[in-house]
């Protein structure tokens, strides 16, 4: 398969292939951040992931919309209001879905993982209700339009470098507030033992919820990158969550550098077997060989060495 | 020790006797062969739950990727009809004739390898019971060996169906791609659409159905069934006791993905085609709906809750399509939260000490000293 194209084409290739998944490694890793933190702090299984990401897609269409209709003359700024409102409104919702179903849940882990699928079936439903089953498409700004020339056969989309560099912050960040802070402090704490934690005064239930909350946020924001590579339906969010806990489990549940390890991993992959076999095919390869690991190496690629 | 000296307890019984009234003599007699064959398409899910409660309920294990077995078993029987339907004489017209259409719309001209032993029944019949029961054993044996469990092994059936459906849409000429396999006719020469041979694929279904709950009952009685509820409850002590708890689990693993498999087989001969909308994750976890709702640890629950939930999807998707995403995904945390025994957990609770106590009272009355009645439920 490698036979038709010369040295310097092949290098093209990858480079414009692998530049193609680093977008869609970004949409992983922000999915799969706030799972990370929901599924490997808390142990809770979020089926209805995908739909707090729809919400922020939709969130970002609705602003870039309310732009253009009143404030055409700001409308290159939308973005970052729309981000921003994404994470506020993912993150509220989540908060509302601890309060009201996943409190009740932390005992019965594989539990959550059906309510929570009944949940996304209620919230496919409202957004199909509320926005209509036709799929939406988010009209970008014109600088974020149009790609760099790097070299002659190399082209990079402004847009992608845009959401990469949204990536890195956000990773850095979440990072930040879970290693440093005085909440990610507390967050770890509950996570390592939750009656301890609670002996110590940490409020454990209120630390639950701003979590499940950020996770939910975190994913908000993934929606507002997902419009520029993607339209936005009701459905769209169920296309990516298998995925997505196919990247945190690959990665050790419970570790942020694994999971950006292995987000980057099956988005390469998968970028750059597209360019050679259909894309079904390498999706199934892709996911195979991710399967195939995980029976040899169940616990995933970076693992915590901890007592249980 | 044999905790139940007989094949079913009272409560139990009854349970049998009012299943089998209702799809021998009520259904058929009441409803027209339409509404039959709707039936029959809801009982062959109610295998799949069966297969779930041996293997979630009692086993503790929760498979997101029963579609899988549903499916594989659903193509071994659509594929022998298909080869069966496309005669050379049916598809003359065909560039070339003998093969089934949708490969000759994909410019294959010769029958692939791995369909060629489909044009024998016997073959076939085996094939629905082996591939999925194979298949069920490599996952079973990679996972559970290196005690995989858990989420872990939910989200890996999950993406097994993911896997499946994308691989069955992408290659459609060896497949039927997105359509499926549609336009099956005949059974050995016997056709299998007019109404009469609808009627006696339900029945030959509901036979079926019977032999598998009489399995799984078996199973669930003998000291096998024991050891699954002790390795739900206790993996690690039944370990220490020195039973194998991987093979146990296999064991339970793969029986649920035979009846799946026996439930899609019958899928494709009652309803007439197969397709991977049958496969992915969305019916695999609607499947474990079914289960829920009718109770993960009644087998006669987890059957009515297959014909019920259906029935209550087939209704209201008629007649208010908004309604129903809703009512099924309140239905179903509710389920959780509220009833995690789903049905079956609401008429123990509350229906059956009626019985039981109008039984007390009556034999009390007669003057009857037998401790039997204290077998009733089993206390899990």
């Amino acid at each position: 398969m490698f036979g038709d194209y010369s040295i310097g084409d092949l290098g093209s290739i990858f480079v414009m292939q692998g530049f193609a998944g680093l977008i869609l490694f970004s949409v992983y890793v922000l999915m799969a951040l706030g799972l990370a933190i929901i599924f490997g702090q808390m142990g809770v299984i979020n089926m209805a992931h995908g739909e707090f990401m729809i919400l922020g897609a939709y969130v970002t269409w609705m602003t870039s919309n309310l732009f253009q209709t009143y404030l055409p003359s700001l409308f290159s700024g939308y973005f970052f209001l729309a981000m921003i409102l994404a994470f506020l409104a993912s993150g509220a919702l989540g908060m509302v879905v601890e309060w009201v179903l996943i409190r009740h849940l932390y005992k019965r882990p594989l539990d959550t993982l059906l309510a929570t699928w009944g949940l996304s079936l209620m919230l496919q439903q409202a957004y199909r209700s509320v926005f209509g089953a036709r799929e939406v498409g988010v009209e970008l700004p014109q600088w974020m339009l149009g790609s760099l020339h790097v070299t002659d056969s190399i082209e990079v989309p402004i847009n992608g470098v845009f959401v990469m560099g949204l990536t890195v912050l956000i990773t850095i960040s979440v990072a930040y507030v879970l290693y440093m802070s005085r909440w990610g402090r507390q967050v770890r704490a509950v996570v390592q033992n939750r009656v301890m934690a609670g002996a110590v005064g940490i409020n454990t239930e209120k630390v639950d919820r701003f979590t499940f909350g950020l996770g939910c946020g975190i994913a908000g924001v993934a929606g507002s990158a997902f419009t520029m590579i993607g339209s936005t339906g009701p459905t769209s969010g169920q296309l990516y969550i298998v995925d997505t806990f196919l990247v945190v489990v690959f990665g050790g549940a419970a570790s942020l550098l694994g999971t950006i390890a292995s987000a980057f991993s099956i988005s390469q992959t998968q970028s750059t077997l597209e360019f050679f076999m259909s894309g079904s095919m390498a999706k199934v390869l892709t996911l195979l060989a991710v399967v195939g690991i995980l029976m040899l190496r169940p616990q995933g690629l970076f693992a915590l060495k901890v007592r249980k | 020790m044999i905790i139940n000296s007989r094949f079913f307890n009272r409560s139990e019984l009854m349970g049998f006797i009012a299943l089998a009234a209702v799809l021998f003599v009520i259904l058929p007699l009441t409803l027209d062969v339409f509404r039959l064959n709707l039936v029959a398409k809801y009982l062959t899910y109610a295998f799949v739950a069966l297969g779930l409660v041996l293997c979630w309920g009692y086993g503790g294990i929760l498979s997101l990727g029963q579609g899988v077995f549903f499916g594989l078993g659903g193509y071994c029987m659509a594929m022998f009809l298909k080869l069966e339907a496309s005669s050379v004489e049916n598809t003359k017209i065909q560039s070339t004739p003998g093969i089934p259409d949708f490969m000759d719309w994909n410019q294959i001209t010769a029958l692939p390898l791995f369909w060629q032993p489909f044009h024998s029944l016997t073959f076939t019949i085996f094939a629905i019971i082996l591939v999925p029961g194979l298949f069920a054993l490599i996952i079973g044996t990679a996972m559970f060996k290196r005690r995989v469990g858990g989420t872990y092994f939910a989200i890996i059936t999950q993406a097994v169906a993911a896997i499946l459906t994308i691989l069955i849409v992408g290659q459609q000429g060896y497949t039927g791609g997105i359509n499926g396999m549609t336009d099956l006719r005949t059974l050995k020469g016997w056709d299998i659409r007019p109404d009469h041979a609808k009627i006696i694929l339900y029945f030959v279904e509901v036979v079926l159905l019977f032999a598998c709950i009489g399995i799984a009952q078996f199973i669930r009685l003998t000291k096998l069934g024991r050891i699954l509820v002790a390795m739900r409850e206790q993996e690690d002590r039944v370990r220490f006791s020195g039973y194998s708890v991987a093979n146990f689990k296999i064991f339970a693993f793969c029986m649920a993905a035979i009846f799946a498999a026996i439930g899609g087989a019958m899928f494709a001969l009652n309803v007439g085609f197969m397709s991977p909308s049958f496969v992915g994750i969305v019916p695999s976890i609607e499947m474990v709906i079914y289960t829920a709702v009718g109770g993960r640890m009644s087998i006669f629950g987890a059957i009515w809750g297959a014909i019920l939930v259906n029935f209550a999807k087939t209704s209201l998707s008629e007649s208010f399509p908004q309604l129903w995403l809703f009512g099924l995904g309140a239905l179903f945390i509710a389920v959780v939260l509220a009833f995690p025994n789903g049905l079956s957990g609401l008429w123990a609770d509350y229906v059956q000490p009626r019985i039981d106590q109008l039984f007390a009272s009556r034999r009390a009355k007669a003057g009857w000293n037998d401790n039997s009645v204290a077998d009733g439920a089993p206390a899990e």
